[in-house]
Parts: structure tokens; C-alpha cells; sequence
């Protein structure tokens, strides 16, 4: 067995107690430590742990981040885990689980600065980064030994540290033969962890652990397959492939494999993404659909934003809302041309909201694009609408000036309302799948 | 109600009435089809709520009646049933059924009373005027594929109806646009329709009617008023609700001042676009045109499959010009030009293109041109 020292890279044997080299105590062994190259890191406490890093005073607080009464919880620290704070947990229920916690409104554009930092130090170790969201990455590091001059657990190990010192925060690191595996790895040993699922321990380790710890499973599937007596992988790992296959098609096959801890997805830097949206919670249930819109056109532009900044455009605009008792209802629209405009996503939005907007209250909106392409056809001249054009040369002369003078420097009039909606909960910047 | 029918008869108008029947139908009435037997004759009728369409074909009724029956059901039998083969029909009003019979096979089908039938017919028809066969199917044809299909500018979703003036000339106008393209079709003004409002004729009804158009060479005649349309062919009534709306005043987008003209074959024209148009893969399937003294040069690129290009002989004699279009929309308008030349009138790589038959000034098409 291979024993690494998670503080210098030190590898040997097997050491007992202290690294022999820097008499440090933190030490990962496993048999196939050598071997593994597929890793998952996740940062702790991300949004938290900023704020922590950049206001000392809250070292020892409990720190909540997230936005209102109503909002969720974006990210709490530790400390307030130790209350049974959760990250989506409603705020009014964390802060009856700990009163005494410091809630800070997020901020998004500092979290997105530090998050690049750390993609820009993952990069520097391999090229084949798969973001998942602003603080997480899948990495593949195969075939960097002789880069880095050593195993792929030793150039995480040094990655950890140097995260550490470049930018204060800490992550922690899942390492195992493929996706899946680093993914469940990751969270075994967190805060500030490391830890390895290999081949061969992979059946053993997952057989007692419900199959909703499987990607993709859900509460229906795993309701579906509860009628058929799966339980557990292990329940799983029993079944033929076959048995398995006919009774949940494609379903069945993934779960086959995936029981054992097989997974062949690869690692894909440029995976692009499949939808691009935004969406927010009410301080208070709203039904009135004039209170509805105001709260909607912000979201286009954050949107709209999202898909100018990733040269991309959607063909297809997507409206969410939730129901006070908590029914999601979901709304779409193709478009005649691909989109990146706020003003368009607002247009094709706005009959869908108008709609549904008869009385039920609601305490979530949200809209997104989806179908997305390059940009470089998007938002076509149009013969018939001049308005078009137009809508289209201001949104332009906005972010213009947004870019110079800041977000809000300018913007339209339908975004100054007597009751602001709470840009609580501000949507994490990751990929629908 | 008890009648014999000739197969072929019944299908050929089954065909008709059963397309404007929605598949999925929340109430069940609308998925099914009138049928009336009386006088030597069946009506078969169909609506789904914006259009009703009737057709009535020759039978021998024994005994005169009426009744419902699920409308895509019965079209699927009678087109199973043997070619040639005769059908006779007979309700029973105890067990509300209809019973199908057709050489050595027999059907029964559960029938909705004939009350609870919607009727869109009523209501008076102001307007009534004549068209040709050929016309009414020259102006459909031309004008319907630029039709937009866009949800959110509902009012864009047919063909513009209207009667205008053509220079000195009284003319009916079709007019259909997606904002990408825009056609113009126009015909003498028929007697009677000087009066007419404008109206938006929906897309369902548009093809419904271009089915019906193929199969009769009378004329068609045409009532309207300001919500509905109706077309009367022999043995076939076609009667819609208009798309409540206002057209875009699509005169200001024709383009006057073009300049730029470029006279090219039409067929050798077409058929390079769509072989150079191969290689594009993305839903927007640009071509660029090089267009010079010396003639012009379309070409295509894919990222991903590669590079075409082709050369076509053209008249052109102004300053050079590149220009990009939209493939699809390119052979779209050149399908619909008849004569041996299509004229290109541009101003630059920006501003809608004018394109017309060099022989036939009575259908104009805008096209926007694409960034390539």
C-alpha cells in the first residue's frame, strides 16, 4: 500500500504516524493511490468560506450566506452545519436552527472571481477540466506522471495546498477511476479532504448505500425500482444486467453498471452547456401579475447576460414558477430565431407568465433558454418589426455602458418598481443537465 | 339512419374531413365527424372549433338520419376496406351505435348524438366574390411558405387577404411574411370583393384549402366577413374563423430603390443553391453570394463538413457584392417563380433583397439577407 503526504507529496511505502520528510500528520493511503487519475474536487463552504477569508471578525461565527427572510440558504460554514444549517435549506428554518448566525447577501461577481482563480490553478495541472458549477470540477489526470513528476494523488495533493495559499479557501478532493466514483469520493472526507474509491473496493463500498446515492435516481425511479424489490446497490449488484435492462430500459443498463462502480463517461472540458437560466424567490408569495413581471425582467437579464458572455443564443425560452404550496409549473416557447437579447427573452416570456397569472400565488420565478447555439445568427434584422432592431441596438448601448460604468449604471424603467423582488438566492451559474 | 355508399367516394372525402379533426381532443364531441344522410346524398362534416369543413358525397339512403362516430376511427377502416367495394351504414338508436358493413366485415362503432354537434356555419357572409380554380391556387401556393410559425406573433401565422390597388389596378393581394421573408401574390380584383375587409386566413385553414383546390377545376366561391371565411366548392364547404389581428403594414419593408439587379437563370440558379447548400449542416443554412460583372459565384462552409462552391452565369452590371442568404428561404421563392428569369434587385448585404420573376410582375418576394 502506498502511503501519500497530503502537505509535501511525500510518497513511500507505508509510512507509520508523521510524513518522515515534514512531519506532517495528514496522510492518504490506498492500494491503487498510484494508479487512479480521475479526480473531483469541490470547494468547502465556497460562498461561505470567501466571506470568512475576507472579514476575520467571522472566523468563529456561525455564517449563513443567502439572501432574505424567504431565500434559501446559498452556503453556510461549518460552524453552522453544527446547528443542522444545510445549503437550499429555507432561511426562516436555518435561522431557527441557529439564530445567532451572521447572514451575508451574496456576492455573486466576487464568488465568480475567486471561483475562475481556482479553475485557472486546476488548469494549470491539466488541461481536461470539467466544470460542473462556480466550485466544482471533474479533473482527468491521466497521464501526467511524468509532467508533474509523480502520480496523479501527489499533483492533487500539491494543487490542494496551493489553492490554499494562493486564495485562503479549501477543497476537498475525491480520486478514483472515473466519474462516479470521484464524485461519491469527494464528500466522504470533507472539510478540507481527500480520499480514493478504487476498482477494486468500488462493488463493496457502494452495495449498502441506497440507489439514490446513484446519479440520475431520483425519488420516482428509485420508487420504481422499490416495486421490484431494489433497494440498496447491492439489491442491485444481485440482478442480472439482463433482468435489469428489461424491466427499466436504459435506466436498467446505466444502474447495472453503475452498481459496480463502472462508469465510462469521460471527462470533458467543453462540455457545452444545455440551458441557461435564472430564477428567484419571493420575500412573500406574490399573485398580482404586475408584481410577476417586475420580477421577471431582471432574471431575463441575467440570463440574457449569461448567453452574451458565452457568445451563445437560445432558441427555445422556459418559464418556471412555483406555487405557494410548492407545485412546480413549467412553461416554454420555441422562438423564430435564436435569441440573446433580454428584451426578446422577456417578450416570449411574458404571455407565458400572463397565463398563469390568475390569482394562483406563487413564491418562485424563474426563466431560462434553452436549445442553445453560436451567436453568430442570433437576433436577425426582422422585416416586419423594426421594434426589433431597435430593442436590439438599445440593449446593446445598455451593456456598453454597464460595461464602463458598472451593472447598474443604467437600465430600463421596467426594472424600477415600488416593491423590489428579492434577488435572494441568486442562481448558481451551473449546467442544467 | 341506413345508406349504402361507394368506398372510394366516401374515402376520398373522409380524407379531407378527418385532417381538420385533431388527434388529441380534450372534448369528446370534436373528435368525432357529423354524418347526415338524406336526399340521395351524405354530408360529412368535421370541426375542431376554427374551422368546419363539409363535404357531401352521393348515397343511397334507404333511410334518412344522423348521427356522430369517431372521425380518425372511421377513416382508417374505410381506407382498409377493399378497393371497389361498397359500404352500407345503419344506426341503432336503442344502443346509440353505428354498424359498418363491407363485404364479409362488419364494424360497430359507439356514436355522440348528432345535438351535441358543434355548428360554426352560422352567421352572415357580406362579402361574395368568385376566383378560379388556377388562381385561388396560384395565390395560395405562392404566398403560403413564407408563413410564420412563430407563437408570439400570432397575427403573422397566415395569409393576409385583402383587396389593394396596383398602380390604376384593382387587385386581390395575398401577402404572408416570417419576418425573414416576405411574399406579395396579387390578382385582379374579383366582382364583388371591392368591399371586403382585410382578413388573416390561419395557416390549418390555408392547407386545408389547398387539398380541397386540387381536386375541383370550378370556381371557388368565396364568402367573408370580418371573423370568418368561407369556401364553396362543388360537394365541399370550407368555412373558418380569421386570426384576429392586425397585419403588419408590410408595404414600407418592399424595398424601392434597390439597385443593384441581377438577372439570373432560374433553374440552373436554383439547382446550384441547393447543391452548394449540401455542405451546410446547421439549422441556418447559409449560402454567400459573390455576385460580379463576370458573373456569380455562390459558395457555402461548414465547420464541421467543408467548403462548396459553384458558379452561375448572370446579367449584372453594378459595383460587385457579396451577400448572404439563407439557403432554404433562396429556394423557397425561386420554387415559386414560373418563368425562364429571376430578378434580383439589392441595395447592399444588410437591406432586404427584392426578388421577382423578370416576366411577371404579379408576385414580388423580400428576403432578408443573413450574416455570413
Amino acid at each position: 500500500m502506498t502511503r501519500l503526504c497530503r502537505d509535501c507529496g511525500h510518497l513511500e511505502a507505508d509510512f507509520e504516524g508523521r510524513c518522515p520528510r515534514c512531519r506532517s500528520p495528514r496522510s492518504i493511503a490506498h492500494p491503487e493511490l498510484a494508479t487512479l487519475a480521475i479526480a473531483h474536487i469541490d470547494c468547502d463552504a465556497f460562498y461561505a468560506a470567501i466571506e470568512k477569508r475576507d472579514d476575520p471578525t467571522l472566523a468563529e461565527k456561525p455564517v449563513i450566506v443567502g439572501g432574505g427572510r424567504r431565500g434559501v440558504v446559498s452556503a453556510c460554514c461549518y460552524i453552522a452545519r453544527l446547528y443542522g444549517v444545510r445549503s437550499a435549506m429555507p432561511m426562516f428554518q436555518a435561522l431557527k436552527a441557529c439564530p445567532q448566525a451572521v447572514v451575508i447577501k451574496p456576492d455573486m461577481a466576487k464568488y465568480r472571481t475567486v471561483g475562475m482563480a481556482v479553475r485557472n490553478l486546476m488548469l494549470a495541472v491539466t488541461p481536461l477540466v470539467e466544470p460542473l458549477s462556480i466550485d466544482e470540477a471533474f479533473l482527468d489526470l491521466s497521464g501526467t506522471e511524468a509532467l508533474h513528476g509523480g502520480p496523479p494523488a501527489r499533483t492533487l495533493a500539491l494543487l490542494a495546498r496551493r489553492i490554499e495559499a494562493e486564495l485562503a479557501i479549501t477543497v476537498s478532493i475525491g480520486l478514483a477511476p472515473n466519474k462516479f466514483l470521484a464524485k461519491i469520493a469527494s464528500d466522504l472526507d470533507k472539510p478540507r479532504g481527500f480520499a480514493a474509491i478504487g476498482r477494486a473496493e468500488a462493488p463493496a463500498f457502494l452495495a449498502p448505500r441506497p440507489v439514490t446515492f446513484i446519479w440520475g435516481v431520483g425519488q420516482a425511479a428509485a420508487a420504481a425500482l422499490a416495486r421490484d424489490g431494489l433497494r440498496t446497490i447491492g439489491d442491485l449488484q444481485r440482478r442480472p444486467a439482463a433482468d435489469l435492462i428489461r424491466r427499466h430500459g436504459g435506466l436498467g443498463e446505466r444502474l447495472s453498471r453503475l452498481a459496480f462502480g463502472h462508469d465510462t463517461r469521460r471527462v470533458e472540458p467543453n462540455a457545452p452547456a444545455k440551458s441557461v437560466s435564472a430564477e428567484t424567490t419571493f420575500d412573500v408569495d406574490l399573485a398580482d401579475a404586475g408584481s410577476l413581471r417586475r420580477a421577471l425582467w431582471p432574471l431575463c437579464e441575467t440570463v440574457s447576460r449569461r448567453l452574451k458572455a458565452g457568445h451563445i443564443a437560445g432558441r427555445s425560452i422556459t418559464l418556471k414558477l412555483k406555487t405557494a404550496d410548492f407545485r412546480i409549473l413549467t412553461r416554454s416557447r420555441q422562438l423564430g430565431d435564436p435569441t440573446q437579447l433580454a428584451e426578446t427573452i422577456y417578450r416570449a416570456g411574458l404571455p407565458l407568465l400572463e397565463k398563469e397569472a390568475n390569482g394562483t400565488r406563487f413564491r418562485l420565478i424563474g426563466i431560462g433558454a434553452a436549445d442553445l447555439g453560436p451567436d453568430d445568427q442570433a437576433d436577425p434584422p426582422d422585416l416586419v418589426d423594426p421594434t426589433r432592431a431597435r430593442a436590439a441596438r438599445v440593449e446593446r448601448v445598455i451593456d456598453t455602458v454597464r460595461d464602463r460604468l458598472g451593472r447598474d449604471a443604467i437600465g430600463k424603467g421596467r426594472a424600477m418598481a415600488t416593491t423590489t423582488p428579492d434577488p435572494a438566492a441568486p442562481p448558481r451559474p451551473g449546467r442544467t443537465r | 339512419m341506413k345508406l349504402t355508399i361507394e368506398r372510394a367516394a366516401l374515402l376520398r372525402a373522409l380524407a379531407h374531413v378527418q385532417s381538420v379533426v385533431e388527434r388529441r381532443n380534450t372534448i369528446p364531441i370534436l373528435s368525432n365527424l357529423l354524418m347526415r344522410g338524406e336526399k340521395g346524398e351524405i354530408a360529412l362534416a368535421a370541426t375542431d372549433m376554427d374551422i368546419e369543413i363539409i363535404e357531401t358525397v352521393p348515397a343511397e339512403i334507404q333511410r334518412a338520419g344522423t348521427t356522430t362516430v369517431p372521425a380518425h376511427t372511421l377513416y382508417d377502416i374505410v381506407r382498409k376496406l377493399r378497393d371497389g367495394s361498397q359500404i352500407q351504414f345503419e344506426t341503432d338508436g336503442v344502443k346509440g351505435t353505428l354498424t359498418l358493413r363491407s363485404g364479409r366485415s362488419t364494424f360497430t362503432l359507439a356514436t355522440l348524438p348528432a345535438e351535441d354537434f358543434p355548428a360554426l356555419s352560422g352567421g352572415e357572409l357580406p362579402h361574395r366574390f368568385q376566383i378560379a380554380a388556377d388562381a385561388l391556387r396560384r395565390l395560395v401556393d405562392r404566398s403560403r411558405f413564407a408563413i410564420s410559425t412563430e407563437e408570439t406573433r400570432y397575427y403573422l401565422n397566415g395569409i393576409y387577404l385583402h383587396a389593394a390597388q396596383s398602380g390604376e389596378l384593382p387587385v386581390l393581394r395575398a401577402v404572408a411574411t416570417d419576418g425573414h421573408r416576405l411574399a406579395r401574390v396579387e390578382m385582379p380584383l374579383p366582382e364583388g370583393a371591392a368591399g371586403m375587409p382585410g382578413v388573416i386566413v390561419p395557416r390549418k385553414t390555408v392547407n386545408e384549402l389547398r387539398k380541397l383546390i386540387d381536386e375541383v377545376g370550378a370556381p371557388v366561391a368565396i364568402g367573408v366577413s370580418d371573423a370568418k371565411i368561407r369556401f364553396s366548392f362543388e360537394g365541399a364547404t370550407l368555412t373558418s374563423k380569421l386570426i384576429d389581428g392586425s397585419f403588419p403594414e408590410y408595404e414600407r419593408v418592399i424595398p424601392a430603390h434597390n439597385d443593384k439587379i441581377m438577372d439570373a437563370p432560374r433553374q440552373p440558379f436554383f439547382e446550384a443553391v441547393d447543391r452548394v447548400s449540401t455542405i451546410t449542416s446547421d439549422k441556418a443554412r447559409a449560402v454567400k453570394l459573390h455576385i460580379a460583372e463576370k458573373g456569380l459565384v455562390l459558395s457555402a462552409t461548414s465547420a464541421e463538413t467543408g467548403t462548396a462552391q459553384e458558379e452561375v452565369e448572370v446579367t449584372y452590371s453594378a459595383t460587385p457584392l457579396e451577400i448572404g442568404f439563407n439557403a432554404r428561404y433562396l429556394l423557397d421563392i425561386l420554387q415559386q417563380i414560373e418563368g425562364d428569369d429571376a430578378r434580383f434587385a439589392m441595395a447592399d448585404a444588410g437591406s432586404p433583397t427584392l426578388v421577382q420573376d423578370s416576366q411577371d410582375a404579379s408576385a414580388l418576394y423580400v428576403l432578408m439577407p443573413m450574416r455570413v
